[in-house]
């Protein structure tokens, strides 16, 4: 399709063409042709945020929960520095997006123009990609190429910045059919041969792990699919990041539970004695590994990613296969029945046994109270009423975080939206909201703490502007608790600003916005106040006031391996777990 | 056990780039990013007609690392090519000077006896200075350098190390 138009108006044909349903924006004087041009047409609904940064998280939410790209649309200078954090956060996380940002008119770039900033400049690092296109002729084709360097190989944000006279510009747009990537052409399909070998490594294995991670669900629903065959015909236990949980159900027997820093003492356990590990779609990022030098060390080593950089980046592998999860997985299992492989079942069922004992020890229990609501039991009270319901979650960052990680169970992908590479507070909201855009009908549950969700909390106004009736479940402790938590391990229990001073009374808050608010500080009254929550058609800003004093275990202490994990029932370790050396370490 | 600490090694990586703006940018950007070195660095392009750029880099760094450099550097969406010039076969490298020596008398015969050793040109001359230009590997610019500073070295330019792989095979 060839025809002429301005450039706004190409901007929203080529939105219209590559599918997109819904943008999250604010507007500005660097964009204000486009939001005419949006005026215009009815295709694309636009989602007005309070804040860039909350615009970003909103596309994020809504990108991984329905596998499309996220669409942002924000101004030139504050526009789009606000949206610098959001951006980061997609790259870190792996998660599709196009950006477009508003540019002062090209013959005013440089002079320090009123809203300049250099644009691609501060989001060259935490982009895939970006582009500033100063000529109406390339604008159609930069807008298609966006979407597709977003969407694939590793996916990430990309930015598209367009000067104002450029918008007002006409040229030819060019439909998405006609544009082909000169140069970015990722391999989804593994090496056959490296296949084969994976295939006899794991068939050989006596005591194997799958480690799984976000990559699978950025690979799409099929994936996980694969990966379910995959575990159902080897009988192998897997354990997943906390990027990738939902890509195998919870509730199956050979699932071990999270891993990593918080995860479960079966999942560390099997990590660091298993003799064949598949690393699918994670990274080695160092809250899964621990002690580098101690991690998995008798184990060989398959890595499974389609960005050839995460390979060797942290942990030494000894079997690369470069390319997208679903098709490496279908390929290992067509080379598997091929072969007429077999799982040694009784090396099998001797590994079984020994990860039952690790089960046993039950990391993840706690004393419940009828004092005092703790934190986990609030999450499991939550848990026990919406599993049956159609439900997505997002968290902000910090204990409640790793919480709702260790004690919310999940079924299927997309379903877990969170921020894990970056660990962005404030992520949680604005994520429910984006989550909320792609899936009007469901349940959608930003579970919080009263310190994160005061860094995007006016996207409440949102959600009440475009009746999205997020619910945001706030374990309130009134402190930073990680960074409490923290304090006490590092130093000698000094709450150095971590105590949440002056906080707002948020059953008020929410009904200033127009809202529902709820408080519970009782045990016996949680259950009741969940299904209060649960059962309004309305944004809620759930108060749940809980034990202040909870950490969040079990632990793997920054520095220490996987074998030297701080249980629930040993808390007092936690004193002395962290060396000079570990300090250092984040 | 503690970590195996590999030694450093010198790569030379020569790569190909659409000449777009923000191409070099975005390759330096990752170099101070991710914390790796840049000895060297030279960019131009070389073919107008496809827009494309060729850039040089030196760097170290041990073989994990250099390898890391190599994969973040061929993810980059305006990389054509990366190749590593020192493990891929034999290369030729060169590197032009440019060199100002400021003197009279016995120094200025020295410092012209060295540069003609070296098959430095002498590009100006004035009654008390020359300026000499030399190709040639950096050791050997390097050696050039060093001899000529006590003869009144007053400044050095150096363009940094082009590269190309020897033999019939292209990059």
């Amino acid at each position: 399709m060839m025809r002429e138009m301005t450039g706004a108006e190409m901007v929203m044909q080529a939105l219209i063409d590559q599918g997109v349903e819904h943008m999250f924006g604010y507007p500005g004087g660097a964009v204000l042709p486009i939001y005419d041009a949006m005026f215009h047409q009815n295709q694309v609904k636009h989602i007005l945020v309070r804040h860039e940064q909350g615009a970003v998280h909103m596309a994020e939410g809504y990108a991984r929960s329905s596998g499309k790209v996220g669409v942002v649309l924000v101004t030139s200078g504050p526009g789009a520095t606000n949206a610098v954090t959001g951006l980061t956060d997609a790259l870190l996380d792996s998660i599709p997006l196009v950006c477009i940002t508003g540019q002062v008119p090209t013959h005013l770039i440089g002079s320090d123009a009123f809203q300049e900033c250099d644009t691609v400049g501060i989001t060259r690092p935490c982009t895939k990609h970006n582009y500033l296109v100063r000529d109406i002729n390339d604008l159609a084709r930069v807008m298609h190429e966006a979407f597709y360097v977003a969407q694939n190989g590793r996916p990430g944000p990309v930015v598209v910045d367009i000067p104002k006279d450029v918008q007002f510009a006409k040229g030819m747009y060019v439909g998405p059919e006609n544009i082909q990537h000169r140069t970015y052409q990722p391999r989804l399909k593994g090496d056959p041969e490296k296949i084969k070998t994976a295939v006899e490594m794991l068939a050989k294995a006596k005591r194997p792990i799958l480690y799984t991670g976000g990559g699978v669900i950025n690979s799409g629903p099929e994936a996980s699919r694969v990966l379910r065959e995959f575990a159902r015909l080897s009988g192998y236990p897997v354990t997943s990041t906390l990027m990738g949980l939902g890509a195998f159900p919870a509730s199956d027997k050979q699932w071990l539970g999270m891993l990593g820093m918080h995860g479960t003492y079966e999942a560390n356990m099997a990590m660091h004695d298993c003799d064949v590990m598949v690393c699918i779609g994670a990274r080695f990022d160092d809250r899964i590994t621990g002690r580098l030098d101690a991690f998995s060390p008798d184990s060989k080593k398959i890595h499974i990613d389609i960005d050839p950089s995460s390979i060797n980046k942290n942990v030494k592998v000894d079997l690369p296969i470069i390319g997208d999860v679903k098709h490496v997985l279908e390929d290992i299992l067509t080379v598997w029945r091929g072969m007429k492989a077999e799982p040694d079942r009784r090396a099998l069922a001797g590994w079984w046994g020994q990860i039952d004992k690790w089960r046993a020890r039950k990391s993840l229990a706690f004393q419940p109270s009828s004092s005092i609501i703790k934190p986990q039991q609030a999450i499991k009270a939550l848990y026990d009423q919406v599993k049956d319901k159609d439900v997505y979650i997002t968290t902000e960052v910090g204990q409640h975080q790793m919480w709702a990680a260790q004690h919310f169970h999940f079924e299927e992908p997309n379903r877990w939206m969170t921020s894990g590479g970056l660990g962005t507070m404030g992520y949680g909201l604005p994520a429910a909201i984006g989550v909320q855009v792609a899936h009007p009908e469901s349940l959608v549950i930003d579970i919080a703490g009263e310190a994160s969700i005061q860094m995007c909390l006016q996207e409440m106004s949102t959600a009440l502007q475009f009746d999205l009736p997020v619910k945001i479940f706030v374990l309130n402790n009134e402190y930073m608790g990680m960074v409490r938590q923290w304090q006490d391990l590092l130093h000698g229990g000094r709450y150095s600003h971590s105590y949440s001073e002056s906080l707002p009374d948020f059953v008020k808050l929410a009904e200033a916005y127009g809202g529902v608010g709820i408080r519970c500080a009782n045990p016996a009254d949680l259950d009741g106040a969940i299904h209060e929550m649960i059962n309004v058609n309305r944004p809620v800003l759930f108060d749940c006031l809980v034990d202040k004093t909870e950490n969040v275990l079990p632990m793997i202490p920054s520095g220490k391996p996987h074998n030297e994990m701080i249980m629930p029932d040993h808390p007092e370790a936690l004193d002395e777990a962290i060396d000079e050396e570990g300090k250092m370490l984040v | 056990m503690p970590p195996v600490i590999e030694p450093a090694e010198r790569h030379t990586l020569s790569m190909l780039v659409d000449n777009e703006p923000g191409v070099l940018a975005r390759i330096v950007g990752l170099f101070s990013g991710r914390g790796y070195n840049i000895d060297s660095l030279t960019v131009s392009e070389v073919s107008h007609a496809s827009h494309l750029s060729r850039i040089t880099v030196v760097t170290t760094g041990a073989p994990p690392i250099i390898e890391q450099i190599k994969s973040q550097l061929d993810r980059l969406v305006p990389v054509h090519r990366v190749v590593d010039l020192t493990v891929a076969g034999k290369s030729v490298e060169r590197e032009l000077a440019l060199i100002k020596v400021r003197g009279k008398g016995e120094l200025r015969q020295e410092a012209l006896l060295i540069a003609d050793s070296f098959r430095a040109r002498t590009v100006d001359t004035t009654l008390e200075s020359f300026v000499f230009e030399i190709t040639g590997k950096p050791e050997k610019i390097d050696q050039f350098v060093s001899l000529l500073e006590p003869l009144g070295l007053v400044e050095v330019s150096r363009t940094g190390v082009a590269a190309i792989g020897r033999g019939a095979e292209g990059m």
